[in-house]
């Protein structure tokens, strides 16, 4: 049986009175590539940032490679060391350069001795096909870049899973390919991965379960071929309507 | 020549308004610049024994900076042991110079100026061990106390600046209450009534025979007063951080401290720098308020020396040199941190 990497259990998360995540139920096992898709609002990125507890839920459980989310900071340490994230907006530390910025973590976290960080960081520099600009601060490189800088800053902490929270969304169109490129690689090797976009192509070649949400529920959670071609609820056809 | 013509013609005379504008500035210059240097320069006195030999000349009396300087640096420090004060900041001047050296680690000459360094100057000032002679902080004085009273401060009132700020937007409420009541009240008090608080009415809150030195109750009454203004400066840093860098080393899963040492204050600090420096400066000019709790500062000896009967109305020449020595420490201050600014600029 395949391990489960994911499992989220009647998970429900408020903001104030605003209910955004209603009785959500999802399992991913190892190796399995989610793309979650919806209109805006309706909880996508709100659901991941849950997974390494960015967001707090209020109730229900949630299950990260077998530790279970709680206010114990031990426990959330534990999850995000396993969990990469990337995010919109790159988030790179625009005071340390682009080795740097992929060393930080080895070094702090896992406590790497500092040469074997380096190595570590320039490998993964390497696999984004960005190793050239190494020395470089994140303010001197395009937006595709930054955000293969940040796809490398997650690798370089080996995680077992990935969350990409809408990453071409500030890109411009040119450079989206450079980026769709790394993460079709990494989904190739069998990085376990949720993927909050709307890069259709995308998630048709990579995905193995396809997520509508709309008002903080998952509407539709199926194979992609089936999802694109018949898609159950009218929801769903809607908006596929309206963006494909 | 041509060039000149222009550029005189286009900052200087480009409408009638500005062109009489410049002619009477420099007519203003024209009668205000001559009799300065005059003043300043060539009819000053430069050496003499007391106020009279000063007379002969329209200019300024600098034979009473002269004769006083000794006084000006050191206070009532014995003159004997005078020596002790200037090894110690000629150690220090050769580690602001390594520091400078871009060969040297910067690193460990920090340390060395944070750590061993303020034991070693305590020794040599106050002495009592190693075969030098006591002298008690009542007799510190002048610059060399002013500069005591400001490093300490500045090097205190940093970190402890940086902790409240961080205490103020802490998420734990204790905290969070503690920081805030200890800045709004030092931040809502005069920097005199510390003082005050600290030199006189400390010592009837302490148990009999506890008595610690008065210049030791200064500096702690200096350093959580600027301390508070540093935690707001700092905090203003903290707040223009974006989300998104908090959320980033999260998820990398640095905890609370390695992300506000790595991420977080590197980038904030260095947004608030114009602020810091700011406050530094306040606080070394600040430092001459201790004169009011009876100790001798840089200005306090200078403004004591002008009452000597021997130099009596030479209070203008005593007020301009310590404006002068002032002005230059704090315009350096000011000039550095320029440098550190465009230093850390990484053009984001």
């Amino acid at each position: 049986m395949a391990t489960k990497m994911i499992e989220m259990r009647g998970v429900n998360k408020w903001f104030d009175d605003f209910h955004v995540l209603k009785d959500i139920d999802l399992t991913v096992t190892k190796g399995e590539r989610f793309v979650i898709c919806g209109p805006s609002g309706s909880g996508k990125s709100t659901m991941i940032r849950c997974i390494n507890r960015l967001e707090e839920h209020q109730k229900g459980q949630i299950i990260v490679d077998g530790i279970e989310l709680t206010d114990d900071l031990k426990n959330i340490e534990g999850v995000r060391r396993e969990v990469g994230m990337i995010f919109q907006h790159f988030n790179l530390f625009p005071h340390l350069t682009i080795l740097e910025n992929v060393m930080l973590a080895p070094t702090w976290v896992r406590k790497l001795p500092r040469r074997e960080a380096h190595e570590k960081a320039m490998y993964y520099l390497d696999r984004v096909k960005i190793s050239d600009q190494a020395l470089k601060f994140p303010g001197q490189l395009s937006g595709g870049q930054q955000q293969r800088v940040a796809i490398a800053r997650g690798l370089c902490m080996e995680p077992k899973i990935m969350l990409f929270d809408e990453p071409t969304s500030a890109l411009d169109p040119e450079m989206i390919k450079e980026v769709l490129d790394v993460m079709t690689e990494l989904a190739e090797e069998g990085m376990t991965m949720i993927c909050v976009t709307h890069e259709m192509g995308f998630a048709k070649t990579v995905a193995d379960c396809m997520i509508f949400m709309d008002q903080g529920k998952i509407v539709e959670c199926s194979p992609p071929n089936e999802f694109f071609e018949s898609p159950k609820s009218e929801r769903t056809q809607q908006f596929l309507g309206q963006i494909l | 020549m041509n060039q000149t013509r222009t550029w005189l013609y286009k900052n200087l005379f480009s409408t009638p308004l500005n062109s009489g504008l410049t002619v009477s500035i420099l007519y203003l210059l024209w009668l205000m610049i001559p009799p300065l240097i005059d003043w300043i320069f060539l009819q000053a006195t430069w050496v003499g024994e007391s106020r009279a030999d000063c007379l002969p000349n329209e200019g300024a009396c600098w034979a009473f900076v002269h004769a006083r300087i000794d006084q000006f640096l050191y206070g009532l420090y014995p003159v004997a042991e005078r020596w002790r004060v200037n090894v110690a900041f000629a150690i220090l001047f050769l580690l602001f110079v390594a520091f400078f050296l871009s060969t040297v680690r910067r690193r460990w000459v920090s340390a060395l100026i944070l750590l061993p360094y303020p034991l070693l100057a305590w020794l040599l000032f106050y002495g009592g061990s190693w075969g030098l002679e006591t002298v008690e902080t009542s007799q510190w004085g002048g610059l060399f106390l002013t500069l005591v009273i400001a490093g300490i401060g500045i090097t205190a009132s940093f970190p402890l600046g940086i902790l409240l700020a961080l205490g103020r937007r802490s998420e734990l409420i204790v905290i969070r209450s503690l920081s805030i009541g200890f800045i709004e009240i030092i931040r809502g008090v005069p920097l005199i009534s510390v003082l005050f608080m600290a030199s006189v009415m400390l010592p009837l809150f302490l148990p009999e025979g506890v008595n610690f030195d008065k210049l030791m109750r200064a500096l702690i009454g200096i350093t959580l007063f600027q301390s508070a203004y540093m935690a707001e400066v700092v905090r203003g840093g903290l707040q223009a951080i974006p989300k998104g860098q908090f959320e980033a080393a999260e998820s990398l899963g640095l905890g609370y401290w390695r992300t506000m040492q790595k991420i977080i204050l590197p980038q904030a600090l260095k947004l608030v720098i114009p602020g810091v420096v700011n406050t530094f400066i306040a606080l070394f000019k600040d430092t001459t308020l201790v004169l009011i709790i009876g100790m001798f500062d840089f200005l306090g000896i200078v403004q004591a020396a002008t009452t000597d009967p021997k130099w009596l109305g030479t209070a203008v020449e005593g007020y301009v040199f310590c404006a002068a020595v002032y002005w230059l420490f704090c315009f350096s201050m000011s000039r550095y941190s320029l440098r550190v600014e465009r230093k850390l600029d990484r053009g984001h």
